[in-house]
């Protein structure tokens, strides 16, 4: 932008960077965006990852595989059962472990409900970040009775650490099936009162529809997965394309992107396939609830556990994309080296792109709609 | 205010030595005190009130540590506040900083001077009473536009501006809002605005009810005044997710306090102007006030204010606790393109409506009816 002065100069403007984080509201963690703004609108935005870097992989070779586990709550901490399941199927397909099929099935039960409580953080904080406050409490009150459900099964609330290697810590308490059907009751009319609430918000609408579009082509060039890329309305989901566990046995739907509002692919379609996965994981558990049979909950697994020396790769569906573990062994009891590919680290390589000549409040509304979290990217 | 010193003289002859000007000086500052210590006491039980509420429409509890219940909140609130350490950034521009929180806070509290409180509850009935409300709030914006500049913070400054720019376009819909209101009643004094709705039960009487444009007036009003204030969903100016707290984020201590207490006196102030200018003000229903004896009058008329005032600063927070924010450009399309077109027709419509019908509201046409 150039004007004159009274004087007939040129006036003369000049771009600002703007530090957004790693200490920042709705950056959701220490995330670091070096943002350069002219006026609101954001010319570039760089985010500068890992300032939460735990060297967990390095950590991974220094520990037994059974040691491991704990770590992986930290991995993503709004789904620790998730990335808990993910090491334990990761770790038995390199040692070819039977599981019980009791322990398979307890392992989705909380897989599905754990999502149920990640997708409503992600739900509850972007609309935070959209500066409406009232749906993240509501969500977050939901929250707490899946953790109370959690503290009932393995006695955690955040860091959960229910599977092991060859099965799960313990068989359901008593009552605790019938607590989750409640649940579910209760939550499922949950989901319609959100979208009365906010969904459909004319304002709400504004701010998402046709801001940063990611086209499905781009989506899948840039390895985005899980929500993110069913959000530009690429049906692929590892729970159905790749089916692990027990998954196969359950009847439920892909929720990909419709462009309901505006652009196939723009921040709404990646927050409405949340919403609807969540209808998804609640079919999932009452079909779970169903058919779950008796028997024991873990395999036998040495106290020494030595995998056979050789590689594996596994990769499952969690809340925030695809979570895969390379696994190499030599042997020992540590595994030789791990590598962890993260669903919300990946995602972040578009953000670059998607966010050039958005306004500042729209670079907020990209962070929410990807969804990320901080030790998935850093790890 | 002369008047007022000239019958104290008359009533406690002792005073009679002393000069007319200096009574009339002590009657002013007791009067601004007495007008202070009333919003603030005012402001603290609103915002008791306001936060329990706000608890309900979250599925919170609210505060309920301090006092019983929670009542005294308020004021370990404002202890905290004023103990806490008074933090000026190095590079701060440490005058202006220092400014910008005095013009923020009389901005807001010189508006209370004229709030028509009940019958005779008003610290002064200027005879320019609306156009005096528009000039002290004004002061807020340069207040923000300091804060936001001088803080040496990018968010601070980013925060400024879009104050700056919000309050400047959303003053022009507030203002042409409020017109059809004078032009009902004839004048600019808030009292005697408030005294021309007193007709018809003092219900019908309303402005809101005195034809289709000023209803729609009303409305337009209470949406613009809540971007004027820098309510949700127009809170831009300190979107806390967007600029971390906007223009006072640099603020600690009771400089922040001030800042606080003045958005919520801004939001009275707001609450009180729709009263007047639409409500009936201190009107009470199927009640003529001036026929009780002052006393009773007063408090009767101070209350059912209060309670109109109040019920809109309710709707105000219900709005605030429902809807996200809008952005920023959107907020200046809403305004330019939408709001400000739609108060000049509605001012027109008024001013036909006026003309056609020789002044006559509808509920006065059908009470004419009826005869």
């Amino acid at each position: 932008m150039t004007g004159m002065t009274a004087r007939g100069e040129a006036l003369r403007t000049q771009e600002m960077t703007i530090n957004m984080g790693p200490q920042h509201p709705s950056t959701h963690g220490v995330l670091r965006v070096i943002l350069t703004t002219d006026g609101e609108v954001v010319t570039r935005a760089v985010p500068d990852v890992g300032y939460l870097h735990r060297g967990l992989e390095k950590i991974g070779e220094r520990v037994t595989y059974a040691q491991f586990m704990p770590f992986t709550d930290r991995l993503d901490y709004l789904a620790a059962m998730n990335c808990n399941c993910a090491w334990a199927w990761a770790v038995e397909k390199l040692a070819k472990i039977e599981v019980p099929e009791r322990a398979e099935f307890l392992r989705v039960i909380v897989a599905e409900l754990n999502r149920i409580s990640s997708h409503l953080i992600a739900f509850g904080s972007f609309t935070a970040d959209m500066g409406a406050f009232t749906p993240f409490l509501y969500a977050i009150r939901e929250r707490e009775r899946v953790n109370d459900l959690f503290e009932m099964i393995c006695g955690n609330r955040l860091t959960y650490n229910y599977a092991r290697i060859g099965g799960v810590s313990g068989d359901a308490p008593p009552g605790f099936l019938e607590k989750t059907k409640e649940f579910l009751d209760y939550f499922e009319p949950k989901i319609d009162e959100y979208n009365n609430l906010i969904s459909y918000n004319k304002i709400f609408v504004h701010r998402l529809a046709n801001v940063a579009v990611i086209p499905a082509e781009e989506a899948v060039a840039y390895g985005m997965t899980g929500p993110n890329l069913r959000g530009s309305g690429v049906p692929f989901d590892l729970r159905r394309d790749e089916p692990y566990s027990v998954y196969p046995k359950f009847d439920f739907k892909v929720c990909v992107g419709t462009g309901e509002r505006g652009k196939l692919g723009d921040c709404f379609d990646r927050y409405m396939v949340r919403i609807n996965e969540m209808r998804e994981s609640v079919k999932i558990v009452r079909q779970a609830l169903a058919q779950i049979p008796e028997g024991p909950v873990m395999a036998k697994v040495p106290r020494v556990f030595k995998p056979p020396a050789g590689e594996t790769y596994f990769r499952s569906e969690c809340p925030r994309g695809e979570t895969g573990i390379y696994v190499v062994s030599d042997g020992s009891a540590n595994p030789f080296r791990l590598k962890i590919r993260t669903g919300s680290f990946v995602t972040m390589n578009i953000f670059e792109k998607v966010t050039k000549g958005l306004m500042i409040a729209d670079i907020v509304a990209v962070i929410g709609s990807f969804d990320i979290i901080l030790p998935e990217i850093d790890r | 205010m002369e008047a007022l010193a000239r019958s104290l003289v008359n009533f406690v002859p002792v005073l009679g030595g002393v000069p007319l000007w200096t009574i009339t000086l002590l009657v002013m500052v007791a009067s601004a005190a007495v007008v202070l210590v009333f919003a603030l006491t005012f402001e603290g039980v609103g915002s008791l009130v306001l936060r329990k509420v706000a608890g309900d429409i979250q599925a919170r509890i609210g505060p309920n540590r301090v006092g019983p219940n929670g009542m005294l909140q308020f004021l370990a609130d404002g202890v905290k506040l004023v103990l806490k350490e008074d933090i000026i950034p190095a590079r701060a521009d440490r005058l202006l900083f220092r400014l910008a929180p005095y013009f923020v806070f009389v901005g807001s509290f010189a508006a209370f001077v004229v709030v028509p409180f009940g019958v005779g509850l008003i610290a002064a009935d200027l005879n320019i009473g609306i156009y005096y409300v528009m000039a002290v709030t004004s002061l807020v914006v340069v207040g923000i536009l300091l804060a936001g500049w001088s803080s040496n913070n990018k968010w601070a400054l980013l925060g400024g501006m879009r104050a700056a720019a919000q309050i400047v376009s959303y003053e022009i819909p507030v203002g042409m809002a409020l017109i059809p209101a004078v032009l009902v009643a004839g004048s600019l004094s808030l009292q005697a605005i408030v005294k021309s709705q007193g007709g018809l039960f003092g219900i019908f009487g309303w402005n809101l009810f005195h034809d289709p444009f000023a209803f729609f007036s009303f409305l337009l009003y209470f949406t613009a005044a809540q971007a004027e204030t820098n309510q949700t969903p127009f809170d831009l100016p300190e979107a806390e997710s967007e600029l971390v707290s906007g223009y006072n984020v640099e603020y600690s201590g009771i400089r922040f306090g001030l800042f606080f207490l003045a958005e919520f006196g801004d939001m009275f102030i707001v609450a009180a102007l729709a009263t007047a200018c639409f409500l009936g003000g201190w009107n009470v229903p199927f009640v003529s006030v001036a026929a009780l004896p002052p006393v009773w009058g007063n408090l009767l008329s101070l209350g059912v204010f209060l309670g109109k005032a109040f019920t809109m600063v309710l709707i105000m927070m219900w709005v605030r606790w429902t809807l996200p924010r809008l952005r920023v450009d959107q907020l200046m399309r809403m305004s330019w393109k939408y709001m400000v077109p739609l108060t000049f027709v509605n001012l027109l419509g008024v001013s036909l409506w006026l003309l056609l019908f020789h002044g006559k509201g509808i509920p006065q046409m059908i009470a004419s009816l009826f005869g």
